[in-house]
């Protein structure tokens, strides 16, 4: 279940969802994770595509008995491991000061702590 | 040649015994800790949420113990022992996954919901079916995902305490040591999760994954040290071992094999890409992952979470590359194929051979082999733990408290639910891994994974980022890509009419390919559609609650 709201909560909502900095906080996550998925999808299809239909190109040797096949695999590990890093310090500067300013204003003015849940943590 | 047989003989006994006394040292420290566990647990968010108050690291090892299963950890390390390259294939897939949840999942979650996945499902919708539904399809992932791990752990007992055919131990032939273990197993979870609750589960889980990578990295420095740290001579080693040249490094052994037939080769190859979209999409939508993002305080410290859970489960897979190889190149796949032909006993077994190779002799080898057989048995507990958690939670917050009692259950009597549902799912669990104990169940992991991906995500998603999204909507891409899902596979080559089926004296299938992901995820995301488009219910008001507390974090619980 989803806590209670007072009517009157529906109304805030609403206003804040409208407000200019609300747009902001929405640009700032969906022009970052929409583009994101996407290309990591793609990237990863790419590859997956690559180990099905290209093998030749897949069993290239690039040095001793590391093929391309096997640095493509790694490089999928390495931009996981950047994408993620890249995020969190997006989200940390781009991401959470907007999302941190309208929290609290929206719990001064709501004032009421009811909406909280209290003793649920 | 005789007294060689005898010294494997006394060396099995010993590495018997010591693995036996470090799984019940395992078991009596998490008892321990589920125990004072359960002294913390007082609330509902207790149970349920551990208290939200884990920190990023500790929740990001706790999702490491979730998500690395034996299939991963055995699992993975077996298929590039056997099939070289392709087994990596898979680990990819598994750990790019969390970009979804790390991306579009986790921190919304977080913010909009408070014990279950459906929490953030019927957020704006009609209450009871839509958690209905999603109960239904929580219990349907975590059972298939439950059977697979139990089984497997029946057929590793056998095999990592050496018991062969027609040879006993304390009294019980392999066959009985299979059921005894996969009641054993059972037991533990039940108490884990019914004594402990999340928190519990978790400490269980925390413990699991130190043991888990501490393991896999003493495994993988002596792998690299054997080859002087030269990875290109551990890869030639393996290639040459494996009796298959180059090939082995390269795909195509296992997934999208080529062969002499054009279609069988079109169908593989579709496997391939199926498989692929599967993995990458069903993380997100596993019911006992998404409830970790609640143990945490904090939308913030569940990104935390996922990052660590990313460095450690990627450190993971980049171990088991090591493992695998090296169990080719060290053990050979005819010494691994003898012992167990899906290859899931080539970790234990690499560790016996480093063990000779580098830890004094037979006793060495007894000591390690001993070692990562107990990880292996803590790794499937703790993953049933979380498994059997998610699903009891489900039943109670979802089905009980909201659809048989409306909304109207006390906290005590939903907790006291969620025990015996945790019970009661533990009994089921046990019951039919027993059945399922000879037959071929290692696709269910991936089914899981594609009921995941068709069923809870699309729902997930379009509840999360699209406005018009409504209850039919979430109750068509539901029931709609959990249908479709367990239809095709029912009709596949996995469930009959191959040699490797489960049931591979009967032939009932039509459907070509053995993952349906690359058929049902479409139609599960097509389905959330259509179903949105057939209803007229379209409730702004909550749709703008949501979208400010998903971003925002406001009033989360």
């Amino acid at each position: 279940m989803t806590t209670e709201v007072p009517s009157s909560s529906t109304e805030r909502y609403l206003e804040v969802q409208q407000s200019e900095e609300f747009g902001r906080l929405r640009h700032a996550v969906r022009s970052f994770v929409f583009p994101m998925t996407v290309a990591f999808f793609l990237w990863y299809a790419l590859y997956v595509l690559l180990s099905a239909y290209a093998r030749g190109f897949m069993s290239t040797k690039l040095i001793g008995n590391i093929n391309v096949a096997l640095v493509f695999g790694l490089l999928q590990f390495v931009t996981t491991f950047l994408i993620a890093w890249y995020y969190s310090k997006y989200a940390a500067t781009k991401i959470d000061p907007i999302a941190d300013k309208i929290r609290a204003d929206l719990n001064s003015t709501s004032g009421s702590a009811a909406s909280e849940g209290p003793g649920d943590n | 040649m005789h007294t060689h047989l005898l010294a494997a003989e006394a060396s099995t006994s010993t590495s018997r015994g010591l693995t036996i006394t470090l799984f019940l040292v395992f078991v009596a420290i998490t008892l321990a800790i589920t125990i004072w566990a359960s002294r913390q647990t007082k609330t509902a968010t207790d149970f349920y949420a551990g208290g939200r108050q884990f920190s990023g690291f500790q929740n990001g090892m706790a999702i490491g113990g979730d998500y690395m299963s034996a299939a991963s950890f055995l699992g993975i390390a077996g298929l590039i022992a056997l099939y070289g390259y392709d087994g990596f294939l898979d680990s990819i897939g598994f750990l790019v996954a969390w970009l979804v949840a790390l991306l579009l999942v986790a921190e919304y979650l977080r913010n909009s919901g408070r014990y279950t996945m459906a929490d953030v499902l019927a957020f704006r919708m009609r209450q009871r079916p839509v958690r209905t539904a999603a109960s239904v399809s929580t219990i349907v992932v975590s059972i298939f995902y439950l059977i697979a791990q139990m089984v497997g752990a029946g057929a590793l007992v056998s095999l990592l305490l050496g018991i062969k055919p027609g040879a006993t131990f304390l009294g019980m032939d392999a066959g009985r040591a299979k059921v005894a273990t996969i009641i054993l197993v059972g037991a533990l979870m039940i108490v884990y999760v019914v004594v402990g609750g999340m928190k519990g589960t978790t400490y269980v889980q925390i413990v699991k994954a130190f043991m888990l990578m501490t393991g896999a990295l003493l495994m993988t420095i002596l792998v690299l040290a054997h080859y002087k740290f030269n990875l290109s001579t551990l890869l030639g080693d393996a290639a040459e071992q494996s009796g298959k040249g180059t090939k082995f490094l390269e795909p195509g052994l296992r997934y999208g094999v080529e062969s002499a037939s054009a279609s069988a080769t079109f169908y593989s190859k579709m496997d391939l890409l199926s498989l692929g979209i599967a993995l990458v999409l069903g993380t997100a939508g596993l019911p006992h992952i998404l409830t970790r993002f609640y143990t945490v305080p904090t939308s913030k410290i569940a990104r935390k979470s996922v990052l660590w859970a990313i460095g450690i489960i990627g450190t993971f897979y980049l171990f088991t590359l090591a493992l695998g190889f090296g169990a080719a190149a060290l053990v050979g796949s005819k010494a691994i194929t003898a012992q167990d032909k899906a290859g899931n006993t080539a970790a234990p077994q690499l560790a016996q051979a480093l063990g000779i190779d580098y830890l004094g002799g037979d006793t060495g080898g007894s000591i390690l082999l001993a070692i990562i057989a107990a990880v292996a048995f803590a790794t499937i507990l703790a993953v049933v733990a979380g498994l059997t958690l998610a699903s009891s939670s489900s039943l109670a917050h979802d089905f009980y408290a909201s659809v048989v009692k409306r909304g109207n259950a006390s906290e005590r009597d939903e907790v006291k639910v969620a025990r015996f549902s945790a019970l009661g799912i533990g009994a089921v669990a046990i019951a039919l891994s027993i059945f399922a104990q000879s037959l071929n169940v290692a696709f269910l992991v991936a089914l899981a994974f594609a009921v995941a991906a068709s069923a809870n995500l699309p729902a997930i998603l379009y509840s999360l980022f699209w406005k018009q999204f409504n209850t039919s909507g979430a109750l068509w891409s539901i029931y709609g890509g959990l249908a479709a899902s367990v239809i095709l596979v029912f009709f596949s080559p996995v469930v009959s009419g191959s040699a490797t089926a489960m049931f591979p004296s009967h032939d009932w299938h039509w459907f070509p390919l053995s993952n349906p992901g690359i058929i049902s995820i479409p139609l599960g995301f097509l389905a959330g559609f259509i179903g949105t488009k057939l209803s007229k219910e379209d409730d702004t008001a909550k749709y703008t609650e949501l979208e400010v507390r998903s971003l925002t974090g406001h009033g989360a619980h």
